[in-house]
């Protein structure tokens, strides 16, 4: 049979990085052919080549046994590749049908013709088995929903050959699950699909070929359902990987921070929080995992002092012991005085500023103090001595502390920030997505400091969307669902389905998202 | 060194802008070489003209130096040509109402009361930004058109100057910037001016404040989360941009005009200003040449009317040409080095989602002059 | 109120209306597709001018002979035509040099006030031109007797053709594809590129569009107004255009209704001048900008912007 794609021999260099050399790769119809592979392992740009967003420097592209030139994606549509992107590229403010029928909408004297779009949008959606309103404004939608609409749209244009870059990055297991027989349900209509991620356990619950990558070359292909995920993680990384130490148990010491009742409104003025209240402990890790969009990263915000609470109560002890102190109407930079760090989720809009130097970097949250200002005036020897010693001591990668930020990989702007934050002047660290976008590597040394924080008797509220990372490191964990924290965890005394049960508000539906 | 470079390439485009600017002139049906000549000797041909054009550098240059203290801080300040004017209101009134004061302290006095009233006078927008998030501007425009009225009504009739013409009182003798050329017109102000420059160059890169102010300039929601005070910072940055705005102002009634007429006095200095900032990359030291360069322009232009008979209007289009040729390779510049970015991280593309951009409406430093994306 | 006073506040209203309802609409087209429109001014400034020159220069040609408002009407086509050039030229520097929008929008003002004024001189050897022998005429009006002699409204065609306008935008933004494409290209650009439509695309022609009305506003005060042209004649209309749109939260209907809001101050601060009120002229003068200013700080932080306006590709 003539195979979907066939990649001869692909290769594109950009300056200094290899993303993708000499890769010959195969696609067939009916397959779900997981790309498996560390962040800048080069699926991204292989998949980016074939959609047509990049050109490749050398190799041919072989379509139905036809050599091809893809130069756009729309020259991609039309071949009938289509691609359901990890940032939904959906336009909020307008409808499910406005949405998938996008540059193709049925048209009555030259308008749209709303009840055709809806129609032609409602049969697909019955058709593929995923029933939704055409009416519905996408912005009003879950995530689960919003990707639904994605897939919607790719297959609108009669997409035979499918992508999912990271399809599961924002899913509950349970989303996973649901996505996945869909996955398969295309599959068996005799589509291609291919499905990028860097989770093994997803590859072996979806996957019916798996190809890895790592360093621009294609390292190996398996069968997901023969290959342990031990021997998958040795091919993606290129060496046995040690097993994540296990984090030993902590009782955890005095109260560090106390949330009390908080709640407050999101950017679009809708109520993200109600009444939430925690503690985290010195020495203890606490954890919290929710589908995005449920109020933690708000959470985070408000105890940051980034967002104002509209009721409760955010109290601390101050370092060293104390009274508790109330921070609910601190300034963010009184909030760091009294000793609570940040580690925002956001790094590039808000832990760094990319044109400035990693050594500037490095003091953006103590440049008017003491040893770094004296009498008024900036003490540039002091903050450049201190970048050369972070910059030796996180190992971060960089000709020197002078370099910008924003020339740096994800990792090592994390590395920065972690070096600016996990800092004893903090006692009290909030940390959001701390490996996102980061290599496994790099991801890491990061675990370590969090552990090493931990155990200088910090207390750590981590937020994040891994599984993996929230069970490692968190001591307990709290699931958020719709702006509340609805059930508490000690470690090790709960699986991935529970925590995934709990994230959609403990209803064992098969429905997608379920949050309003 | 970096500056200096990219000041390079300024001046390249600088070249563009008059190019076309001649094209513009031979195209009208002018002997460029002629009219070029009478612009040079106009500017430098005799010491009368060079001491004009540095008269005419002094309130560009602390006019410019107002825009770009605004744009570090991420504010497009457009109403430096009202806050110019109130600056020019503010030393008048102390300049004559104050008669009995020593020479030395007056004049000082002078100078201060013009910065004050600029900065009160930015101080409303600035508020009315950190308050509702109106965009500076639109509400610095707005204030430029209210204050022409305003100082037109005030000159008319509560301030209205002995004589038939519509103009304030002399200020005394002891309330004016010393010559410093005699002969020429040429004041003390220039001195005041590159002083001004100085400092702003050392507040920006040397102390605290400056690392806030170009903090918040380059990305509000970082600076907030480092633990500045955005708000405050985006206020006190706008409301010193029209205190310079102002100073300006008050150097040219103290240095020239000595009282202020009913309309004319700001003559585009505060308009002319914001492509002299651009011009000079935002950079206190850069923008010197600049204001050099548009102060030239502007005195040789008179020449070039009488002896070409081109009006001299021709000078705004030769700024907006700056401006459009600087910008357009700044972006280009930007592009390039964005590019070498992307390429240089391609291997870990960033997981986040592109940022917000600079909307008209957005709340805070969305003016992105060097801003990031 | 004496009914002929009230209809000649109305009359004035609808007159000082007009061109703030077509600059908003221009103001809507650009910022709908993510552009950030500041150069509205200039452009209205073109416009006026290139209406004016254009029908003053065709008065007299031989073709208009028994077509009297010919030259009149290639005038207004000459407006939309420049406005539109330069909302190509902001949608180059902007999109293609990625020029920040604000700066480059500042820089066509400058250019637009410096080129007309310089051109007036070059053609006419003075500050200020002559009036027009005629103005567009009325398509109807309404004449009321007052106690001063009649007063009335005269609807002239540019009023009708820019409240025309408003709706065919509405239609257009909410009801067609090419609407929803704005709205893309304004909301979340990466969507269309992502379906291989071009948002480069989208935004010139919104561009050119919104050049072409900010154009026909300039061609209403020159050809539909006093039938002259004056240096820097729009005197911030341009910019009070960009505070009515922004009134209207980005739509065409509710900026019709600011439009009026926005013209009727104007009208009074007019109307209380002639009636002779004992404050001085400057202080009335004031009443527009002050108003702009209003309604910035009343809605700026509830109205909610195109999310990826002033974005880059």
């Amino acid at each position: 049979m003539v195979p979907a794609v066939a990649l001869e021999g692909i290769t594109k260099i950009y300056p200094g990085v290899i993303a993708n050399q000499d890769v010959d790769w195969t696609l067939e119809w009916g397959q779900i052919h997981a790309l498996l592979g560390e962040n800048g392992a080069g699926k991204s740009t292989l998949m980016n080549i074939l959609y047509g967003m990049t050109v490749p420097d050398s190799g041919r592209i072989v379509l139905e046994g036809r050599e091809v030139r893809i130069g756009s994606p729309s020259e991609a549509i039309r071949l009938g590749i289509g691609m359901v992107h990890q940032h939904f590229q959906l336009v909020g403010s307008l409808t499910v049908a406005q949405n998938v029928l996008m540059g193709m909408e049925p048209r009555r004297f030259g308008l749209v013709d709303t009840s055709a779009s809806h129609d032609k949008v409602r049969a697909l959606a019955d058709q593929v088995g995923l029933p939704i309103d055409p009416a519905a404004l996408v912005e009003d939608l879950p995530v689960g929903l919003q990707q639904r609409v994605e897939i919607l749209k790719v297959l609108a244009r009669d997409a035979r050959i499918l992508i999912f870059d990271e399809p599961t990055a924002v899913l509950t297991p349970q989303e996973i699950a649901l996505l996945g027989q869909v996955m398969q349900r295309l599959a068996a209509e005799g589509k291609a699909l291919v499905f990028i991620t860097h989770k093994m356990r997803e590859v072996q619950a979806i996957a019916t070929h798996v190809t890895v990558m790592r360093a621009g070359r294609k390292v190996g292909v398996a069968d997901p359902r023969r290959a342990t995920a031990a021997e998958l993680a040795a091919l993606v990384v290129g060496r046995p990987l040690k097993s994540p130490p296990e984090t030993p148990p902590s009782a955890g010491g005095a109260t560090l921070l106390q949330v009390q009742d908080v709640s407050c409104r999101s950017a679009r003025g809708l109520e993200a929080l109600r009444g939430v209240s925690l503690e985290v402990k010195a020495g203890e890790i606490v954890g919290l995992i929710g589908v995005e969009g449920n109020g933690q990263s708000e959470l985070v915000e408000v105890i940051a002092g980034l967002r104002p609470v509209s009721a409760g109560r955010i109290l601390l002890a101050p370092r060293g012991g104390g009274a508790f102190v109330d921070l609910t109407r601190a300034t963010p930079g009184a909030r760091r005085t009294a000793g609570v760090g940040h580690v925002a989720e956001d790094r590039l809009r808000r832990a760094v500023i990319k044109s400035w130097s990693i050594a500037d970097n490095l003091v953006f949250d103590r440049f008017h103090q003491l040893p770094y200002a004296k009498a008024g005036r900036l003490d540039h020897e002091t903050i450049r001595q201190r970048g050369a010693t972070m910059l030796a001591r996180y190992r971060i990668k960089a000709p020197d502390a002078q370099t910008p930020v924003g020339s740096l990989s994800g990792g090592n702007q994390q590395k920065v920030v972690m070096a600016r934050e996990l800092d004893d002047r903090y006692h009290v660290l909030l940390i959001a997505q701390p490996t996102r976008g980061v290599d496994a590597g790099a991801a890491e040394a990061i675990h370590d400091e969090m552990r090493a924080l931990r155990d200088r008797g910090a207390g750590v509220l981590l937020v994040t969307n891994e599984l993996d990372e929230l069970l490692a490191m968190s001591d307990r964990i709290g699931v958020v669902y719709h702006g509340e924290i609805v059930a508490w965890r000690a470690r090790g005394t709960v699986t991935r389905e529970e925590l995934g049960r709990l994230m959609i508000g403990g209803r064992q539906t098969g429905e997608l998202g379920t949050p309003a | 060194m970096k500056v200096f470079l990219s000041l390079a390439w300024s001046l390249l485009a600088v070249l563009a802008a008059l190019l076309t600017g001649g094209v513009v002139l031979a195209l009208s049906g002018y002997d460029v070489g002629e009219a070029l000549g009478a612009l040079f000797k106009g500017a430098f041909g005799t010491p009368n003209a060079l001491a004009e054009t540095l008269v005419n550098t002094t309130p560009l240059l602390l006019a410019a130096l107002a825009v770009a203290l605004g744009l570090r801080a991420g504010l497009f300040n457009i109403g430096v040509e009202g806050q110019f004017l109130m600056g020019g209101l503010g030393a008048v009134v102390a300049g004559y109402a104050l008669p009995s004061l020593p020479w030395g302290l007056h004049v000082i006095v002078v100078l201060v009361a013009g910065m004050l009233a600029g900065a009160g006078w930015a101080a409303i927008p600035a508020w009315m930004k950190a308050r509702f998030g109106a965009h500076e501007v639109i509400t610095t425009i707005m204030f430029n058109y209210i204050a022409f009225r305003l100082v037109g009504w005030l000159v008319r009739v509560p301030l209205h100057g002995p004589g038939s013409i519509p103009q304030t009182r002399y200020v005394v003798e002891g309330a004016r910037l010393p010559v410093l050329w005699a002969d020429t017109r040429l004041h003390a102000g220039l001195i005041v001016a590159l002083a001004v420059a100085a400092g702003l160059w050392w507040l920006l890169w040397h102390t605290p404040w400056g690392v806030a102010i170009r903090a918040v300039g380059l990305n509000a929601e970082a600076s907030e989360y480092a633990g500045i005070r955005v708000v405050r910072t985006v206020v006190t940055s706008l409301a010193l941009s029209g205190g310079l705005a102002g100073l300006a102002g008050a150097v040219q009634l103290a240095g020239v005009d000595h009282r202020l007429v009913e309309e004319g006095f700001s003559a585009g200095y505060g308009y002319d200003s914001i492509a002299v900032s651009l011009l000079g990359a935002n950079h206190p030291f850069a923008i010197v040449p600049a204001a050099l360069l548009f102060a030239s322009l502007r005195s040789g232009a008179s020449l070039m009317q009488i002896e070409a008979d081109v009006s001299s209007q021709i000078i705004s289009v030769l700024q907006a040409l700056v401006i459009l040729f600087v910008a357009a390779e700044a972006g280009l510049r930007r592009e390039r080095e964005l590019k070498a970015a992307r390429k240089a991280t391609a291997a870990a593309p960033p997981a986040a989602p592109p940022s917000s951009g600079a909307g008209l409406a957005a709340s805070a430093g969305s003016t992105g002059q060097g801003q990031e994306a | 109120m004496e009914a002929a006073v009230f209809i000649g506040l109305l009359a004035a209203m609808l007159r000082l209306a007009t061109p703030l309802l077509l600059g908003s609409l221009s103001g809507i087209w650009a910022e709908r597709s993510g552009v950030v429109n500041i150069a509205i001014e200039g452009m209205m400034l073109t416009g006026a001018f290139a209406g004016y020159v254009t029908a003053e220069r065709l008065l007299d040609a031989e073709i208009f002979d028994g077509i009297g408002t010919g030259h009149l009407w290639l005038g207004v086509l000459a407006a939309v035509v420049a406005g539109a050039v330069l909302g190509l030229v902001h949608a180059f520097w902007t999109q293609r040099f990625r020029t920040d929008q604000i700066v480059s929008g500042t820089a066509l003002n400058i250019l637009a006030l410096g080129v007309t004024a310089y051109a007036l001189r070059l053609i006419y050897d003075v500050g200020g031109s002559t009036k027009l022998p005629e103005t567009l005429p009325a398509l109807f009006s309404w004449t009321v007797e007052g106690k001063d002699g009649p007063v009335g409204i005269a609807f002239t065609p540019l009023m009708v053709v820019s409240v025309l306008l408003c709706l065919v935008t509405h239609v257009v933004l909410f009801r067609t594809p090419w609407g929803m494409r704005t709205q893309a290209s304004g909301e979340h650009p990466l969507t269309l590129s992502s379906l291989g439509l071009s948002v480069l695309k989208t935004r010139y022609a919104n561009m050119a569009i919104s050049g072409g009305l900010a154009g026909l506003a300039g061609a209403f005060l020159t050809l539909e107004g006093i039938g002259q042209f004056n240096e820097g004649m729009t005197s911030g209309k341009g910019f009070i255009a960009l505070a009515v749109m922004i009134f209207g939260r980005w739509r065409p209907l509710p900026a019709l209704a600011a439009a009026c809001l926005f013209g009727l101050a104007d009208a009074l601060q007019i109307f209380l001048q002639t009636l002779g009120v004992q404050v001085p002229a400057e202080w009335l003068q004031m009443l527009p900008y002050l108003l702009t200013l209003v309604a910035l700080m009343g809605l700026m932080g509830r109205a909610r912007p195109p999310a990826a306006l002033g974005q880059v590709q």
